[in-house]
C-alpha cells in the first residue's frame, strides 16, 4: 500500500517478530512497518483493539513497539538500523509490558 | 472569529475556563443573552492543567456548608454528564465508582478518619465513607503495596477527562448562542447607571449583570467594583505515564488512570507564586510516592510532566459573592472546577439569574473574610 518516496535503493536487514526482513535504509521504524504492511503493529493493553502508526511525529503514541527488548518505544521516532530486533506488541505474542 | 456587532448583553462573564463556561451554559439555557470574555492561550489556566477528580471526601471538614455543597454537586454529576453528552455528543468520560485516598502513616490515617467523620456529621450522614485497613484495601486493589496502612473510601467520588469537559462546555455555550470572545485583555470594569461596562483592549462590552470567573485574575479585576476577592496561586505538578493495563477500579487522590490507560500522578501543592514550571525534586517525590503505593509502577515510563497554577482561597472554600454595593455584580472563585461543574451550570446560574438569596450558597460570600 505504501511506497518509499525518494528511494535510494539502499536496504538493510532487521529482525521483525523473529523473522529477518529487508527494509529501506534511512526510514523510521514506523515507516518500515507500513512499507512491509505489518499492520496492526500492536493491540491496545486497555481494550485489545488493533492499532497502527498514526501521527508519525511522536505525539499520538499509537505506534508503540518493542525494540531490542525494550517495550513501548515509539516506532515513528526511531530510525531502522541493521540487526535491530523489532517485536510487535500483539495480543497473541508475549508482551512483557508493565 | 468575527464578533457580533451587538455589545449589550443580559450577562457578561469574564473568564471562559471550567467555571465561566459552566455558568455561561446555565445562564444561556434560560434564554438570556450572554457573552464570555476569555483570555489568551498563554494565560494561566487551571482548567487545562487539571487532575480531573470529582471529589467529595474530606471537603468541608471545618466548613459545614462546603461539605453539603460538595455533596449536592457530586450527586448531580451522572445526570449532568448525560445531559452534556445528549446535547453535544461529547462523552466526558465520567467514571463515578468511588475514590480512594491512601494513608501511609498513622498520622495520616487519624487525620483522615477525623475529616471523614466531620463531613458525615455536617451532611447528616448523607456523605458515606469507609476506612479500609490494609487487608480490605488489597482485596479491592491487589496492586497496593504492603507499605500502605489503608485508605479512606467514598462511593460519591469519581473522575472525568477535564479537557473533554472543557470542550463539551464550550460546544454547549456555542450551541446556546453565547458570544464567546477569546484573547481579550480586560482593562477596567465600571458601573454606568443600570449597566456594567467592561473595557478590553479590543472594545467595550455592556450588560445588566457581570460575573467574574477569571481564576487568579479575580482579585485584580474585582477591585474595580469594590469586591475584595482574595485568591492565591497554588502550583500542582503532574506526571503522565505510558498507557498500561487498567488496574485501578476507581479514582484515587494520588494516581488517576484515564480511560485510555494513561496514569496521571499528582497530589503536590506548592505556594510558589506565578511560577508554573516543573521541578526535579517534586517530580521525584511524586514518582517515589506512587511507587511506594503501587510497586509495579517502578517499571512504567513517565512521558511528560507539567505544572499548573490552581486557584486557592484563604480557607480553601469556594467564593460565591454578590456585591452589596453593586447589585448584579458577582465573583466566583474556586479550586474544584470539575467537582462543582454541575452546580455551576445549575444552582449558581439560577442564583445569578434570579438575583435572590439562596441558603445553600449564602455562606460562601466573600464577606466572611472581612472580620
Amino acid at each position: 500500500m505504501f511506497k518509499i518516496l525518494g528511494d535510494t535503493g539502499e536496504h538493510l536487514v532487521v529482525e521483525l517478530d523473529g523473522d529477518e526482513v529487508t527494509v529501506p535504509a534511512g526510514v523510521s521504524v514506523a515507516a518500515a512497518l507500513l512499507y512491509l504492511d505489518r499492520i496492526p503493529t500492536r493491540h491496545s493493553v486497555v481494550n485489545g483493539l488493533p492499532r497502527a502508526p498514526y501521527c508519525m511525529m511522536g505525539v499520538c503514541f499509537e505506534c508503540l513497539i518493542e525494540v531490542d527488548g525494550v517495550v513501548d518505544q515509539r516506532a515513528c521516532q526511531l530510525q531502522v538500523r541493521a540487526g535491530q530486533r523489532l517485536r510487535r506488541q500483539l495480543a497473541t505474542s508475549k508482551v512483557e509490558s508493565a | 472569529m468575527p464578533l457580533q456587532s451587538r455589545q449589550n448583553y443580559d450577562t457578561l462573564i469574564v473568564g471562559g475556563g471550567l467555571v465561566g463556561a459552566a455558568v455561561a451554559c446555565g445562564i444561556a439555557a434560560t434564554g438570556a443573552g450572554v457573552a464570555v470574555l476569555d483570555g489568551g492561550d498563554r494565560d494561566f489556566r487551571a482548567s487545562r492543567g487539571n487532575f480531573g477528580l470529582v471529589w467529595v471526601q474530606g471537603k468541608g471538614a471545618d466548613f459545614p456548608a462546603y461539605a453539603r455543597l460538595s455533596g449536592v454537586a457530586a450527586r448531580q454529576w451522572a445526570d449532568f454528564s448525560a445531559e452534556l453528552e445528549d446535547a453535544t455528543g461529547i462523552d466526558v468520560g465520567l467514571q463515578q465508582t468511588g475514590g480512594y485516598d491512601f494513608c501511609l502513616t498513622g498520622d495520616e490515617w487519624q487525620q483522615r478518619e477525623w475529616e471523614m467523620r466531620q463531613v458525615a456529621l455536617h451532611t447528616g450522614g448523607e456523605f458515606e465513607y469507609q476506612m479500609l485497613d490494609a487487608a480490605e484495601l488489597r482485596q479491592r486493589i491487589p496492586e497496593v503495596s504492603g507499605e500502605v496502612l489503608g485508605a479512606s473510601y467514598s462511593a460519591a467520588d469519581g473522575h472525568v477527562n477535564p479537557l473533554y469537559l472543557l470542550r463539551a462546555l464550550h460546544q454547549r455555550m456555542h450551541d446556546l448562542g453565547v458570544n464567546y470572545a477569546p484573547g481579550q485583555v480586560v482593562q477596567a470594569s465600571r458601573r454606568h447607571n443600570d449597566e456594567y461596562v467592561v473595557s478590553t483592549l479590543q472594545q467595550d462590552y455592556r450588560a445588566a449583570k457581570l460575573v467574574f470567573c477569571a481564576g487568579l485574575s479575580n482579585q485584580r479585576l474585582c477591585r474595580d467594583l469594590d469586591m475584595h476577592i482574595p485568591v492565591q496561586p497554588l502550583r500542582g505538578q503532574l506526571l503522565i505515564t505510558d498507557r498500561v493495563p487498567v488496574f485501578l477500579p476507581a479514582a484515587t487522590l494520588q494516581v488517576r488512570q484515564t480511560r485510555e490507560g494513561t496514569l496521571q500522578i499528582g497530589d503536590s501543592h506548592e505556594d510558589v507564586g506565578l511560577d508554573e514550571s516543573t521541578t526535579l525534586d517534586v517530580i521525584t517525590r511524586l514518582a517515589q510516592r506512587a511507587v511506594r503505593i503501587f510497586p509495579h509502577l517502578a517499571a512504567v515510563r513517565v512521558n511528560r510532566a507539567w505544572g499548573a497554577l490552581r486557584v486557592m482561597t484563604p480557607d480553601g472554600v469556594p467564593i460565591y459573592h454578590q456585591s452589596a454595593e453593586h447589585p448584579g455584580a458577582y465573583a466566583i472563585s474556586c479550586h474544584s472546577g470539575v467537582t462543582l461543574a454541575a452546580l455551576h451550570a445549575r444552582e449558581i446560574a439560577n442564583w445569578i439569574c434570579s438575583g435572590a438569596q439562596d441558603s445553600l450558597i449564602a455562606p460562601f460570600s466573600a464577606e466572611r473574610f472581612n472580620v
